[in-house]
């Protein structure tokens, strides 16, 4: 529940004191700095501004802490960037440097004390029988930026993978794939997962599976992250429906 | 309206007239090796498959073009990289030739008369401009000097080029633009018609519109008029419409759009300006039915076609290789007969 939700529930629940009033007044104007902080990080992210959002980035989690920077900024920076992306409001170039930027200030608020990891179950990403590595670049330092840390596979043949799922116990796997022939080469994946009682969750992403919507159920693909938010909450949602 | 060739019902709708019929682009290069039972290796090895693929091809779907393009990684090879074929589709570019922006002061364009593999590729416009003579338009390729750099350096390599080594791309720019233009002209002099400037990286898909204000609008417009013919500006499947004025203003003569805009949209825009030629979505077209082919060819068509200034083509100029021949034909038999402006 978000600060504001909290004091919500003050007033449902009648406890309306003097004190009651002065903490809700505290809160909503805590919840307008971070409105107004989002949208100050937004802008810097979108110009691609690393020296302004590393400065900002540094004032406010020293207000609301390293994990709440994260969450509250972080987090729904990138997500509006995904989507402003796929429907053609941004380019793939501030995607990439929006997860570029946001992963070295995580990295880096959180120097002397590790990560918390968001529950993600045990994830991996890969590229796919082809030789484009942007799309999984964006996603991992996107999931990295988010408090997901995913092993990388690198590029791998579809004949590899099953081994690798199996040795690393990978709950999730992210498959990026450019080039057509890369993502119908999906369905050699599941195959083999299917043939070995594999049960790895597959997630797809890349320009083929945006450009046919059907491609991803075709290819046998669990789910299909049009951006790299998008696979963030699929593999949120995936974690929940693992536990 | 007496039947007109490939070539005047190209020329026609590039004068932003109507012609007979609305002229359609077949971007195939692959299906060639198919045709001749060959693999894709195989196929590109040799001018000869390349002529006899594409006048198979031609002769089959009866569309309006020669397509000259072998493979993007082709001209990767002429800078001393490699191209690694795979067996159902196009070859990737292999290890970036630049590993680091300083190799960039080191570095110098190649000839295009010194590369075999290009020499491959104007032997076979030649052989095709003999047989063909001006009946149709060939169509040769260069990947514009602005989006080279993604074979050359890989694709996270060149965004962190362009943002935070602006010295280094501008020197790279200057480079490739000196082989982009004489590879073009060399086509040209070997019997193409037009040039396709490959230039996805310009799309607002990938970069900022504010970026191609100074970087890949600038590089065409000073590339494109040493180019010594016709160019069509193609994005590859990217987006074009936040943009379209500045690609009018590089002085090209089409612009090859993306399925995932407004046709009618563009159209608009375009129209009396520039010819725009697209936008059936590649992906899909490997899964249509006849049907389902009918139908998009039809709805580009009343999107895009009065007027002249119009060209069907698929997205993002290349068919892939599993496109089933059944939707090529669908495809043609569509075009030809609901794409007449003139009963």
């Amino acid at each position: 529940m978000d600060s504001l939700s909290e004091g919500v529930l003050y007033l449902v629940k009648g406890e309306f004191g003097e004190k009651r009033i002065r903490v809700l007044t505290v809160l909503a104007e805590r919840k307008r700095c971070i409105m107004s902080e989002l949208a100050e990080f937004n802008k810097l992210i979108y110009a691609m501004d690393q020296v302004e959002a590393r400065a900002l980035a540094e004032r406010h989690s020293s207000e609301i802490g390293p994990l709440g920077f994260m969450e509250k900024i972080v987090g729904p920076t990138l997500e509006k960037i995904g989507e402003d992306w796929e429907c053609g409001d941004a380019s793939l170039s501030q995607v990439f440097m929006a997860g570029k930027i946001t992963e070295k200030i995580i990295d880096d608020l959180f120097e002397h004390q590790k990560p918390l990891s968001v529950d993600s179950g045990r994830v991996a990403i890969c590229v796919l029988e082809d030789h484009h590595f942007l799309g999984k670049r964006i996603v991992y330092s996107h999931l990295r930026a988010c408090g997901v840390e995913a092993l990388d596979y690198g590029r791998r043949e579809a004949h590899q993978l099953a081994d690798l799922v199996v040795d690393d116990e990978i709950e999730i796997l992210l498959i990026s794939a450019l080039m057509l022939p890369s993502a119908l080469a999906v369905k050699r994946v599941r195959n083999n997962f299917n043939d070995r009682g594999i049960k790895t969750k597959i997630v797809v992403g890349g320009a083929p599976f945006n450009m046919d919507s059907r491609l991803w159920t075709e290819v046998g693909a669990d789910a299909m992250g049009a951006n790299a938010a998008e696979a963030m909450s699929i593999i949120l949602e995936l974690a929940g429906d693992l536990q | 309206m007496t039947q007109m060739t490939s070539m005047q019902r190209v020329l026609t709708a590039l004068g932003h007239q109507e012609p007979d019929r609305v002229p359609f682009f077949l971007l195939l290069s692959m299906h060639g090796a198919k045709e001749l039972g060959l693999t894709l290796k195989d196929y590109y090895s040799n001018a000869e498959n390349i002529v006899e693929g594409q006048l198979r091809l031609r002769k089959k779907y009866q569309h309006d073009n020669i397509y000259a393009f072998f493979y993007a990684a082709i001209e990767t090879e002429a800078w001393g990289g490699e191209a690694i074929f795979i067996e159902d589709g196009p070859p990737n570019a292999g290890a970036p030739i630049i590993k680091k922006p300083e190799d960039i002061t080191a570095l110098s364009p190649p000839e295009v008369a010194s590369s075999e593999k290009l020499q491959v590729v104007l032997e076979a416009i030649e052989k095709l401009k003999e047989k063909v003579g001006d009946e149709a338009p060939i169509i040769g390729v260069a990947i514009s000097p602005f989006s080279l750099p993604v074979m050359q350096i890989g694709f996270e390599g060149y965004l962190n080029l362009i943002i935070e080594r602006p010295e280094m791309f501008e020197q790279l720019m200057k480079i490739n633009q000196k082989f982009s233009v004489d590879w073009a002209n060399a086509q040209l002099r070997a019997g193409a018609t037009a040039i396709c400037y490959f230039d996805p990286v310009s799309s607002p898909t990938i970069i900022t519109p504010e970026m191609y204000s100074t970087t890949g609008f600038k590089i065409a417009s000073a590339a494109l008029p040493q180019i010594n013919g016709p160019t069509a500006t193609h994005m590859a499947s990217g987006r074009c419409l936040p943009i379209i004025d500045k690609l009018i203003e590089t002085g090209t003569e089409m612009v090859g759009v993306s399925t995932l805009e407004d046709l009618a949209e563009i159209k608009k825009r375009a129209a009396g300006k520039v010819t725009v030629f697209g936008n059936l979505n590649g992906v899909e077209m490997r899964r249509w039915t006849e049907d389902e082919a009918a139908a998009r060819v039809r709805e580009a068509i009343d999107a895009a076609a009065a007027g002249g200034g119009f060209i069907l083509s698929d997205n993002h100029g290349e068919i892939p290789f599993q496109v089933p021949d059944d939707v090529l034909t669908a495809i043609s038999e569509t075009a030809r007969d609901y794409g007449r402006y003139t009963d």
